[in-house]
């Protein structure tokens, strides 16, 4: 965990002065004090609602509870075992997949265009980062209402509109049809959250040293090579994270189908996240939606234990 | 998720500016304007949804199906507000995600700090091990926990209160990590100078630690604030009853019983995303900062 936090700031040294001399007994003694008191509070709801439940919802995965906490009986694995055989476990893990594809790479690309433009045009900054990142900052039933009632419906819909006003009418059910309706839904989650990433590399491009750039225009290096040899090089780094983050949130979707399509059309879009509250909420298996839990988090805990993996192999075999 | 966070322990760029500019701006060449166009048009694509859901809140209830595209209805009426802001319940929605989010973004910011720097600055048998468990958390998404933490809420007695909300989102080990990573490159040359002066480990940890981290725990403070302001899955969860509803739940529950009164439906968005909007004006570097800052870790 610790063994790629390199980039930390260096503890600062003592000064000089007293780096030979230990500080007075007493003082010592003061560092090392009241540590339990100062992590209690935070410890306590740690444990309480994040630790406990982990382990009950292991716990709960092995019964045939439901909501109410009675009647649950030890299944042993039976519930695991038929998470595996639900083709819904399986329907809606590959719509979960195919959403973090189809979503992950413009949210990536589509940010850092954004961001080189704003870095290169240096101009009103403030336009560029309320237009692009602002809807970031809107709760996503704002924005799926939004898009649910007045962009996407046909024929009154901003976005027939628009085609509409070009010349288009391609009779879409935006949400309604089983093709496109992932994509709307793509389409949305991009415009709602592609702000974060386009910050992210913002602030990466601003940490680049000004003088690699000034190096490279004495060697006459145009625009588009300082782009292709300096910029995007130097962003290596912030776009393997970025990467990574953004699978993980998109693996977590849930908001956006169940406001706009509840998972239709023909649970086409259901993610997993929705099954497990279908079966845990509506259905009342709690038990039974605690193991499609776990086979999430497992999903989840690949995604975010492979990435370290293939830094640290990437940084040996730069060191070699 | 650990190789993440490292990006977060960069300090946030200080200028504005990108420093190659050097204080001048480029000259306008035809590959300038050319990206100021293209800049300008996708700014017009991420602007033109929210203007047109201004657009249709201001116009008469019978005029916002209507095709060809016009942006002005018959004329402008403020009718859909008006309806909208006395039916009540976005009035109260909009106190109870300002007490829920304020509330959980103090405690939040308290408890990590306290605990970051009793993982920075003490030690006490078993130290390392607990924060190993909070390292190991950042990997836990609080949404595989949703069927176990319901049922404890249901346990203690929780569901449908403003606790019931709060606390599950205020322990985030992220932000712990976070904070520890700042902790430790704070020199402890002024707090030992105030241990020699005699002053005890709170007043040390009130008057010298936290005035000195202001910046990160701004940062901490805003990236937790606008996470719980938006949070729609587990407050979705844990209310029923609509009085105690967040601003986004209680938008998406009462959806349904618009109907198809689209100009009242764009009027409660619009109310419902504007705070946020006129706080981002006004902190528009801390927030863009704040963001930079931890969000590397925070998600």
């Amino acid at each position: 965990m610790t063994s790629t936090t390199a980039a930390a700031p260096a503890p600062v040294a003592k000064p000089a002065g007293r780096a030979t001399g230990r500080p007075a007994r007493g003082v010592r003694r003061k560092w090392t004090e009241h540590g339990l008191v100062f992590i209690a509070p935070f410890f306590l709801v740690y444990a309480m609602f994040l630790i406990w439940p982990l382990i009950s919802g292991l716990g709960m995965s092995l019964t045939s509870e439901n909501i109410t906490g009675t009647g649950g009986e030890f299944v042993g694995l039976d519930n695991y075992a038929e998470a595996v055989r639900d083709p819904d476990v399986w329907s809606s893990l590959w719509n979960t997949v195919w959403f973090t594809v189809l979503s992950t790479v413009p949210l990536v690309v589509v940010g850092l265009v954004l961001a080189l433009l704003a870095h290169q045009l240096q101009v009103v900054q403030w336009l560029w980062r309320l237009s692009w990142f602002a809807p970031f900052l809107l709760p996503s039933g704002v924005v799926c209402l939004l898009f649910l009632n007045m962009i996407l419906p046909s024929d009154f819909g901003l976005a027939d509109q628009m085609l509409a006003a070009v010349g288009l009418t391609p009779e879409i059910g935006w949400l309604t049809d089983e093709r496109y309706a992932m994509l709307s839904i793509v389409a949305t989650t991009v415009w709602w959250t592609v702000g974060f990433n386009f910050l992210l590399y913002l602030a990466a491009l601003q940490a680049i040293p000004a003088h690699l750039y000034e190096a490279a225009e004495l060697d006459g290096a145009g625009a588009w090579n300082r782009l292709l040899h300096i910029t995007l090089p130097m962003l290596r780094r912030t776009t393997g994270l970025v990467v990574v983050l953004q699978i993980l949130a998109s693996l977590k979707i849930f908001d956006q189908v169940y406001i706009m399509t509840g998972g239709g059309p023909d649970e086409s879009t259901r993610p997993i996240l929705q099954y497990v509250y279908q079966q845990g909420f509506t259905g009342y298996r709690i038990g039974y939606a605690s193991a499609v839990s776990y086979i999430f988090f497992a999903l989840i805990l690949t995604v975010s234990l492979v990435q370290p993996l293939l830094s640290r192999r990437r940084a040996e075999e730069a060191a070699k | 998720m650990s190789g993440s966070a490292t990006v977060t322990t960069r300090p946030a760029p200080r200028t504005e500016r990108p420093a190659d500019a050097g204080g001048r701006r480029p000259r306008w060449t035809r590959g300038r304007i050319v990206l100021l166009v293209v800049a300008l048009l996708l700014t017009a694509a991420w602007l033109l949804p929210l203007a047109w859901a201004v657009a249709t809140s201001l116009k008469p209830e019978g005029d916002t199906t209507r095709t060809p595209l016009s942006w002005i209805g018959s004329r402008v009426t403020f009718d859909a507000y008006s309806k909208v802001w006395e039916s009540g319940d976005l009035m109260i929605w909009l106190m109870n995600s300002a007490y829920i989010s304020v509330m959980t973004t103090l405690l939040t910011v308290v408890t990590c700090a306290m605990a970051a720097y009793g993982f920075t600055r003490t030690d006490f048998r078993g130290r390392r091990l607990l924060y190993g468990l909070v390292l190991a958390g950042i990997m836990v998404p609080p949404q595989v926990l949703i069927a176990p933490l319901f049922r404890e809420m249901v346990q203690l007695g929780l569901v449908d209160t403003y606790w019931g909300v709060i606390l599950p989102q205020v322990a985030v080990p992220a932000m712990v990590f976070i904070l520890v990573k700042f902790f430790e490159g704070v020199p402890r040359e002024l707090e030992e100078a105030a241990f020699v002066d005699g002053a005890g480990r709170w007043r040390v940890f009130w008057t010298i630690v936290i005035p000195l981290s202001r910046p990160v725990l701004a940062a901490v403070a805003i990236f937790t604030f606008i996470s719980t302001w938006n949070n729609f899955l587990w407050p979705f969860l844990v209310t029923t009853d609509p009085g105690g509803m967040t601003l986004p739940v209680g938008l998406v529950n009462v959806q349904s019983t618009f109907g198809v009164r689209y100009a009242q439906i764009m009027a409660s968005l619009v109310i419902a995303g504007t705070p946020l909007l006129i706080v981002f004006a006004f902190f528009q570097r801390q927030i863009v900062q704040g963001i930079a800052h931890t969000g590397l870790a925070g998600q």
